[in-house]
């Protein structure tokens, strides 16, 4: 019988019931809840006269539409504050676990989950965002549900679901310098498209994937969701244990030493058979900036935006003229041509302390580009910030004219006040660059946090590599 | 939920690829603690040429007259066919939600993006993926007032001038739409199978169950 990938595994260890069609009852360890996704599933419970099947495996933080500027004063606009209440009120009256906007331990819901050891290995991990797939790189099966789901999984503990297919992403060698997780992940979008791991669960493996940190590991399983898979999976190595030792949710004791046992066979076998298997080569990975309007149109910092005229494709063609218009750009022009109007360093894919710390380090000493009207840190907690403050991050930042703020997901989305101005084209390390994403008419580009803070300096996109900056 | 069997009604093409959740419902109608009332402003960013904000009244908005949603002849269409990749981007619900406040009951596309897709048999709308080629040929033969007969039982379209296309839906949500059926329940019938499951899991994972 040939092995199990890591994805069958998770499965196998949480099928409930199965039914005649194949679809399958599947038990959730964790649930986390934010105030966008959550006040109509609620609603849905109060209207049925059901309650939650587990209490405490569910946890609430609110993100998406809190300010990052003071907070003594509350939120001003009043469809925001009144979700952030709404799931206040909701989880009181449920008795769920929330960390309230003035708790140190708020922050982006896929940030606040690994950091307080919420989200384990082995575990199966729904919230209602798609970005959930970042918990996979703790080796847990994560995956973004929608409002009826967290309702479902709210009353049953359970979801139903259809099993995925396996893909395995391998990423062979050692990147080289400059090169981080974000531009790893940015290159695979780009080859396999944002279509291509539809219907798989993707499994990121090789030597440049097992280097990377866990906050590395966690901005590649991030993007799973960019490239089509609703989860991204890392099998669980000593760095994820080392992570996870001592987390407030994690077991203790004797516990963990059960635990650890268990997770050391969180691993694909090497007999395991995958329905696709894609290779890359790390040293041929650039770093990487998106040009367009989906996160699959991106390319090297030194390459040329492309020219429609040489797509033979009518479909892209047409695709490629109208992210043009919409970014203002010009076919063929250089990429370290762009000049930004605005910078955001942030999101649940970089606003881990190891991309605060990555940007510090280029910006350590330097100014801002006059040019750049501002440029935003946003950390991805609140433990995130103090962590920071201690390392005299903070300084680095404001002491080269840029904004160090309050944590949450702020212009990934522009949900708060926080966004781009129609026109504006903004350096992000967030993961979409979808029309109006940021702002309406606002243009996005992805970058890595280096390259983010590099061309806040400069006032247009740098290849770090080159600079070795 | 409303239960979906068979539909007869007006078509409206929305011929693009990759239509992402951000532009069938921008994000800033998202801080709805609402489930209904989001149909004035599906694909709002394509349909009026100012911009949108929630609870705002839609009937002196200026139309961008160009958007097919917004020409006469697609008035009360039921039935929108469009390119790969539907509803990709984001999870939100709100998607369906206002595509079904809209008035839709069904979409045909050549594929679509996972969790929209998921999100759609959840909220009766039924998502039908034909190939490419009988999507092509359904842009091709659109015309004034051209309607598709949908019979989720023999699970066929029929076109107007009697040509039977069939399509297929997974076996447990055809029967769940046809019915109306709602998932909690249905999943509910199994909670002894769930209480077990826990047991057998907590001798495994013990860490997982030791909650206050
Ligand atoms: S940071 Fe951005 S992508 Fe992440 S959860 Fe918040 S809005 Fe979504």
């Amino acid at each position: 019988m040939a092995g199990k990938t890591l994805y069958d595994k998770l499965w196998d260890d949480h099928v409930v019931h199965t039914e005649d069609d194949g679809s399958c009852l599947i038990y959730i360890d964790r649930q986390l809840l934010h105030e966008v996704t959550s006040p109509q599933a609620f609603e849905g419970l109060r209207l049925s006269g059901r309650h939650p099947w587990r209490i405490a495996r569910n946890l609430a933080v609110a993100d998406h539409n809190i300010p990052t500027t003071d907070r003594a004063n509350g939120i001003a606009d009043p469809v925001s504050r009144l979700q952030v209440e709404t799931l206040e009120s909701n989880c009181k009256e449920f008795g769920i676990t929330e960390f309230h906007m003035s708790d140190i331990r708020q922050g982006i819901v896929h940030v606040v989950g690994p950091e307080q050891g919420a989200t384990l290995p082995g575990m199966t991990v729904v919230c209602g965002d798609s970005h959930t797939s970042t918990h996979g790189a703790s080796a847990a099966l994560a995956f973004g549900i929608g409002t009826s789901e967290v309702e479902h999984a709210l009353a049953t503990q359970c979801l139903v679901q259809k099993k995925a297919k396996n893909m395995l992403i391998k990423v062979n060698g050692k990147a080289g310098p400059g090169v981080t997780a974000k531009d790893i992940v940015l290159a695979i979008i780009g080859k396999i498209g944002t279509a291509g791991g539809t219907g798989y669960t993707i499994e990121f493996g090789g030597e440049a994937i097992r280097a990377l940190s866990m906050e590395g590991r966690m901005t590649v399983c991030n993007m799973a969701i960019e490239a089509g898979a609703r989860a991204g999976l890392i099998a669980c190595d000593e760095t994820t244990m080392d992570f996870y030792h001592g987390r407030p949710y994690a077991p203790k004791g004797d516990d963990w030493n059960m635990a650890v046992r268990y997770w050391q066979k969180l691993h694909s076998d090497a007999d395991a058979k995958f329905d696709k298997v894609v290779e890359f080569n790390a040293a041929d990975i650039k770093p990487q900036v998106s040009w367009g309007t989906s996160p699959e149109m991106v390319l090297p910092v030194d390459a040329n935006v492309p020219d429609p005229a040489q797509e033979a494709d009518p479909v892209k063609r047409q695709g490629i003229e109208r992210a043009l218009q919409y970014m203002g750009l010009q076919a063929g022009q250089k990429i370290t041509d762009i000049r930004l109007d605005k910078v955001f360093i942030g999101s649940c894919t970089n606003s881990r302390i190891e991309d605060l710390r990555a940007a510090a380090a280029v910006v350590k000493g330097r100014k801002k580009a006059d040019s750049v009207k501002q440029v935003l840190i946003v950390p991805g907690s609140g433990l995130i910030k103090q962590q920071a403050e201690a390392e005299g991050l903070d300084k680095i930042f404001t002491a080269a004219n840029f904004e160090w703020r309050e944590p949450g997901c702020s212009m990934c989305l522009a949900m708060n006040a926080d966004r781009l101005e129609a026109g504006e084209h903004c350096a992000s390390t967030s993961n979409r660059n979808f029309e109006g994403r940021q702002g309406y008419g606002g243009r996005t580009h992805l970058v890595s946090p280096a390259m983010a803070a590099a061309a806040a300096i400069a006032g247009h996109f740098v290849n770090i590599a080159e600079e070795g900056a | 939920m409303r239960a979906f069997t068979t539909l007869t009604a007006l078509v409206a093409p929305l011929d693009r690829a990759n239509i992402d959740t951000d532009a069938i419902i921008p994000k800033q109608f998202l801080k709805s603690i609402r489930r209904a009332g989001f149909g004035p402003y599906l694909f709002d960013e394509w349909r009026y040429l100012d911009h949108g904000e929630p609870e705002m009244d839609c009937t002196n908005r200026p139309l961008n007259q160009e958007f097919v949603l917004n020409k006469p002849q697609y008035k009360g269409a039921q039935i929108l066919l469009t390119r790969e990749n539907f509803g990709c981007g984001s999870s939100r619900e709100h998607a369906p939600w206002a595509l079904e406040d809209y008035g839709f009951r069904a979409i045909i596309a050549p594929s679509f993006a996972d969790i929209f897709f998921n999100n759609c048999f959840k909220n009766g709308i039924l998502p039908i993926v034909l190939p490419a080629e009988s999507v092509d040929r359904l842009f091709n033969e659109m015309a004034d007032g051209y309607q598709l007969t949908i019979d989720l039982q023999a699970q066929t379209i029929t076109t107007p001038s009697g040509q039977n296309i069939g399509f297929s839906v997974d076996e447990n949500r055809r029967h769940r739409l046809l019915n109306g059926l709602d998932d909690i329940a249905l999943s509910l019938q199994h909670a002894d199978k769930i209480k077990a499951y826990e047991a057998e899991r907590a001798k495994r994972a013990p860490w997982l169950f030791k909650e206050a």
